[in-house]
């Protein structure tokens, strides 16, 4: 009997979960023995025609990290998803558009500018990618930008989420357990639409830091607080720490080596909007009543946008800031006057 | 665009003092403009951020944020949450390019019917002076950076 066919592939994401799949270690061994990879281009050699030529369906399980942000990874989205019987957005970039999403505060032109024209990029010939360029073999492209990063979701159907930035190890291997097991007939998949490897509740449910009341006259950078109590949460200690509106699943990792959860698992179960969500937590916690101390303390959140949106922005209510919309439909190379 | 912009406005309102102020303004038949939606929370301070975010992404201009004065919430101290709320949440919109006067706090007991009408009449103006905001119609765009380009000869 020939084994069900797995596949993996990256788009706008910076190789990370790659990694955390390789770190399963020797249960990537379970992979191989129950199933055939058939596409994975970190990991082997195979090309998109070896995809196009399976049949509909021919995958059972494909994990896709990255975030949508040019046509190419749209197109492979929409092929994976029609080759696939189960498609699982894995990871942050693909869940909710992570770190590439913060693009999304941006204008495109200003994102080219930085990459080509900026004194910190050596170009003396000013280069700038153009999507078609001829040359004496014909004509060469390279695929379009798209207006702002999108998530895999936004873009195809997905079976299942999963969050983090990266995925914990111990949690993809646990996923992949339980699809094996679910191959054996042993168990069921669960409902599509779920987040899977990732837990119910917040990062502070799994944070081993005491939790009093909260009454937070100073908000401060963790580097400026000097030491930090081992036992204490840290928002209590006026350092803005994203755990109350982020989804368990790390064991609060950061937390518990002395830093502030950032937020990579994405928003809690029923949370709509992650950064509002945060509003809520920090606001509330803040010991004043008077607009101007009120604003005092709020000076010491200096981005806010950032501290709120880091992972999540692309996936938020808004998607992206205003600027990023304002030169929709205009083209990269046009934006940036080149 | 020859006709008024008419702006859509959704106002939370607390069961206990702003919502019988508006009732009041009703009972009185003082007029304010139709423009604003109220809607009736139990306090000011039930006022998830979501809910102003969600408003302003599908299709709202400004939101108005009405609750107790302060000192005389029905639940004590929920309206202070209310403003801490209001002023991080006025932050976040601008870092994200809207305008953070599309969204006001007001206070407003229940007596104070014609106070809450001239803040809706106010606010509605302000509004109008803005623009539309149309996040629903930028999220409707298609994403793709549609433009033919000029092809460019490069020497190999």
């Amino acid at each position: 009997m020939s084994k069900p066919k797995f596949a993996m592939y990256w788009s706008g994401s910076c190789g990370g979960c790659e990694i955390a799949v390789i770190n399963i270690h020797e249960k990537i061994l379970d992979v191989d023995a129950n199933f055939d990879i058939a596409f994975w281009p970190v990991a082997m050699d195979a090309k998109v025609k070896d995809v196009e030529a399976l049949e509909d369906g021919a995958i059972l399980l494909t994990l896709w990290n990255g975030s949508i942000r040019n046509e190419e990874n749209e197109h492979m989205a929409h092929l994976l998803r029609k080759k696939s019987k189960i498609l699982v957005a894995f990871g942050s970039c693909a869940t909710e558009g992570c770190i590439p999403g913060l693009a999304n505060l941006a204008p495109l032109h200003e994102i080219f500018d930085v990459a080509f024209h900026t004194i910190s990029t050596d170009n003396p010939q000013g280069i700038h990618p153009q999507p078609v360029t001829k040359v004496p073999e014909g004509e060469i492209s390279i695929p379009l930008m798209k207006d702002r990063v999108y998530t895999l979701a936004q873009v195809v159907d997905v079976d299942y989420y999963m969050p983090g930035c990266p995925p914990e190890s111990h949690q993809i291997a646990a996923v992949i357990d339980l699809v094996i097991q679910v191959l054996q007939g042993k168990a069921e998949l669960p409902p599509k639409g779920s987040v899977i490897g990732a837990g119910g509740s917040t990062v502070c449910e799994e944070c081993p830091r005491k939790r009093g009341v909260k009454t937070i006259k100073a908000f401060h950078r963790i580097q400026e607080v000097a030491p930090v109590d081992p036992d204490i949460c840290l928002l209590e200690q006026g350092v803005p720490c994203n755990g109350p509106a982020t989804r368990s699943g790390c064991d609060a990792r950061c937390p518990n080596v002395g830093a502030q959860c950032i937020g990579c698992y994405g928003p809690a179960e029923g949370v709509i909007d992650y950064g509002a969500r945060l509003v809520t937590a920090f606001a509330s916690v803040i010991d004043a009543t008077e607009p101007e101390e009120i604003e005092r303390i709020l000076d010491g959140i200096p981005d806010p946008t950032g501290q709120f949106y880091r992972f999540n922005l692309a996936d938020s209510l808004f998607r992206a800031s205003a600027s990023s919309f304002k030169k929709n439909g205009q083209s990269p190379a046009k934006a940036s006057g080149a | 665009m020859s006709e008024q912009f008419e702006p859509v406005i959704i106002g939370f309102t607390c069961n206990w003092c702003s919502y019988r102020a508006a009732d009041l303004a009703g009972t009185a038949r003082m007029k304010y403009a139709p423009n604003v939606r109220l809607i009736r929370l139990m306090c000011s301070g039930r006022l998830d951020p979501t809910f102003v975010m969600k408003a302003l992404a599908t299709g709202a201009d400004g939101v108005l944020i009405t609750g107790c004065h302060p000192g005389e919430c029905h639940y004590v101290e929920q309206n202070y949450k209310a403003l801490r709320r209001y002023l991080l949440l006025r932050r976040v919109l601008k870092g994200m390019g809207i305008a953070p006067e599309r969204v006001k706090l007001v206070w407003a007991s229940a007596a104070e019917g014609t106070k809450l009408t001239n803040e809706i009449n106010t606010f509605v103006e302000e509004i109008r002076a803005l623009g539309p905001l149309g996040w629903n119609k930028k999220l409707a765009g298609n994403g793709h950076a549609v433009e033919e380009l000029a092809v460019e000869e490069v020497a190999a």
